[in-house]
């Protein structure tokens, strides 16, 4: 067996950090999209909103209910055929894998926030909306200023802890032929025969992150026990 | 003779199969302090809570100064300016602070201009005397102390009618007091009252007229030395007995 060749890792960071970077910005850009997107969805669900309530259930269920892999092929296959219907085109039109997957994740992930955040929004109290009402409130503001603000504080650790799973999701794009982390440390592995120095760099690199999270959800945690509550 | 305050005429409501009110009659005029009590489970807090629109009510009418409160089914459309309310549990909003929790409404309710919502919250805050507390959260006073920052935040939307659901149920004995007082300041200032309570010391004090519900009902209305010491009714006479040992 090969020693291991620490000097492999070291010259592959650069490239690695590249690929690092990618799989940050698309955990971000998905993050804050998926909160955007995940919120309405949940207020349409708590105010049972007619029509779009059950449709965003219906959109829920299914997101939740298929792998992120096959949502990742059916939006890369399936939506250029269907802009080709759409728009008569002679060919399919192709989205490109990052575009992808940076829309399927944020579409994916919405779907799990917005039940986060629906439980968040139960979780207040029902005297919190009657206050609201009974000081003519209007909804948006109701909302805006005093439900939304505590339920996003009280669910603050689970919304980060179904971000360190989206992180670590971000792998998948592997399979779109992306160079995330995990594309750039398998590229370097064939290319070097470096796969035992590349791959345990790329756990490593993800350990560190992903502990530094959960510490960061652990205090959090701490410190809404911590805070005052009416 | 002026527009009632408040005017409930054969007011009914019904959850499910259950005849929650029974054609619950009563007129509140200005100025007027009105004590419900009753056992638990008599509809006192449903009664005043169809008053500010919190619960719907299925027939019959309610009023506030001429205005229709909704209509049998519907639940308020637009009085609650003119209405303002206090909860058993306080319900401040614990995010924020003090002075925060009374200009809210003023501010996004009222479109006041926020340095006139923060000298009327301050205003208040000092009238029930709890002003030096302005920076703090709900969380850090005591529940007495909260439920005088929620008087204040309701007096913020300078309302016509106060509404009072059981205000010292929730605290300790010796934060009843405080609360009480600051009551019967707002009572002493001709403020319209309609208050849910057992404090029946209180409604010897400050109240006009005390009303005894029971089973949904309206069983008795009278000034609070008829009720008291001459009670009509048999329910009356035994809850009376109970209340005052």
């Amino acid at each position: 067996m090969e020693a291991f060749d620490f000097a492999a890792v070291v010259q592959a960071f650069p490239y690695l950090m590249q690929g690092l970077m990618f799989s940050l910005k698309l955990t971000a850009f998905s993050f804050a999209a998926g909160i955007v997107l995940g919120t309405g969805l949940a207020l349409v669900r708590h105010l049972d909103v007619p029509v779009l309530a059950p449709l965003a259930a219906g959109y829920i269920a299914l997101m939740r209910s298929i792998p992120l892999i096959m949502v990742l092929f059916w939006f890369f296959f399936l939506i250029p055929l269907l802009l080709q219907w759409v728009t008569g085109a002679a060919r399919p039109t192709p989205i490109g894998p990052v575009y992808t997957a940076f829309i399927t994740f944020a579409m994916f992930e919405a779907a799990y926030y917005a039940e986060i955040i629906r439980a968040g929004l139960n979780s207040i109290p029902k005297g919190q909306y009657e206050a609201c009402r009974a000081l003519a409130l209007p909804t948006s503001r109701t909302y805006g200023l005093v439900i939304l603000p505590q339920a996003l504080r009280a669910i603050s650790p689970i919304l980060l802890t179904q971000t360190i799973i989206l992180f670590q999701d971000t792998a998948l794009v592997y399979v779109l032929s992306i160079t995330d982390l995990l594309g750039a440390a398998s590229k370097l592995a064939q290319r070097d025969s470096r796969l035992v120095e590349m791959y345990l760099a790329v756990a490593v690199i993800y350990l560190v992150i992903c502990v530094a999270a959960s510490q960061l959800v652990a205090a959090i945690r701490k410190r809404n026990a911590q805070a005052v509550l009416a | 003779m002026g527009v009632a305050a408040v005017q409930l005429t054969r007011l009914n409501k019904y959850y499910d199969q259950f005849h929650v009110l029974r054609n619950i009659s009563l007129q509140v005029d200005p100025g007027e302090r009105v004590i419900v009590c009753g056992p638990s489970g008599s509809g006192k807090s449903t009664m005043i809570r169809c008053v500010n629109g919190l619960e719907s009510f299925d027939d019959g009418a309610l009023q506030v100064y001429g205005k229709d409160v909704g209509s049998p089914g519907k639940t308020l459309a637009r009085l609650r300016d003119d209405i303002g309310m206090v909860f058993q549990n306080f319900n401040l909003f614990p995010h924020l602070t003090v002075l925060e929790n009374c200009m809210l409404a003023p501010v996004h309710s009222k479109k006041v201009p926020k340095r006139d919502a923060r000298e009327l919250a301050e205003y208040y805050l000092n009238r029930v005397h709890i002003g030096n507390q302005s920076a703090k959260y709900p969380g850090q006073l005591s529940g007495g102390q909260q439920q005088r920052v929620a008087i204040a935040r309701a007096l913020c939307m300078k309302p016509q009618v106060m509404l009072f659901d059981e205000p010292t149920s929730a605290l300790d004995p010796e934060m009843v007091k405080e609360v009480l007082d600051t009551m019967v300041e707002l009572a002493s200032d001709g403020m319209t009252m309609i208050c849910v309570t057992h404090e029946m010391n209180f409604a010897k004090q400050v109240a006009d007229r005390v009303v005894f519900m029971d089973q949904g009902e309206i069983v008795e209305v009278g000034t609070p030395d008829a009720l008291f010491h001459t009670p009509q009714h048999e329910r009356t006479r035994q809850f009376i007995s109970q209340m005052l040992g």
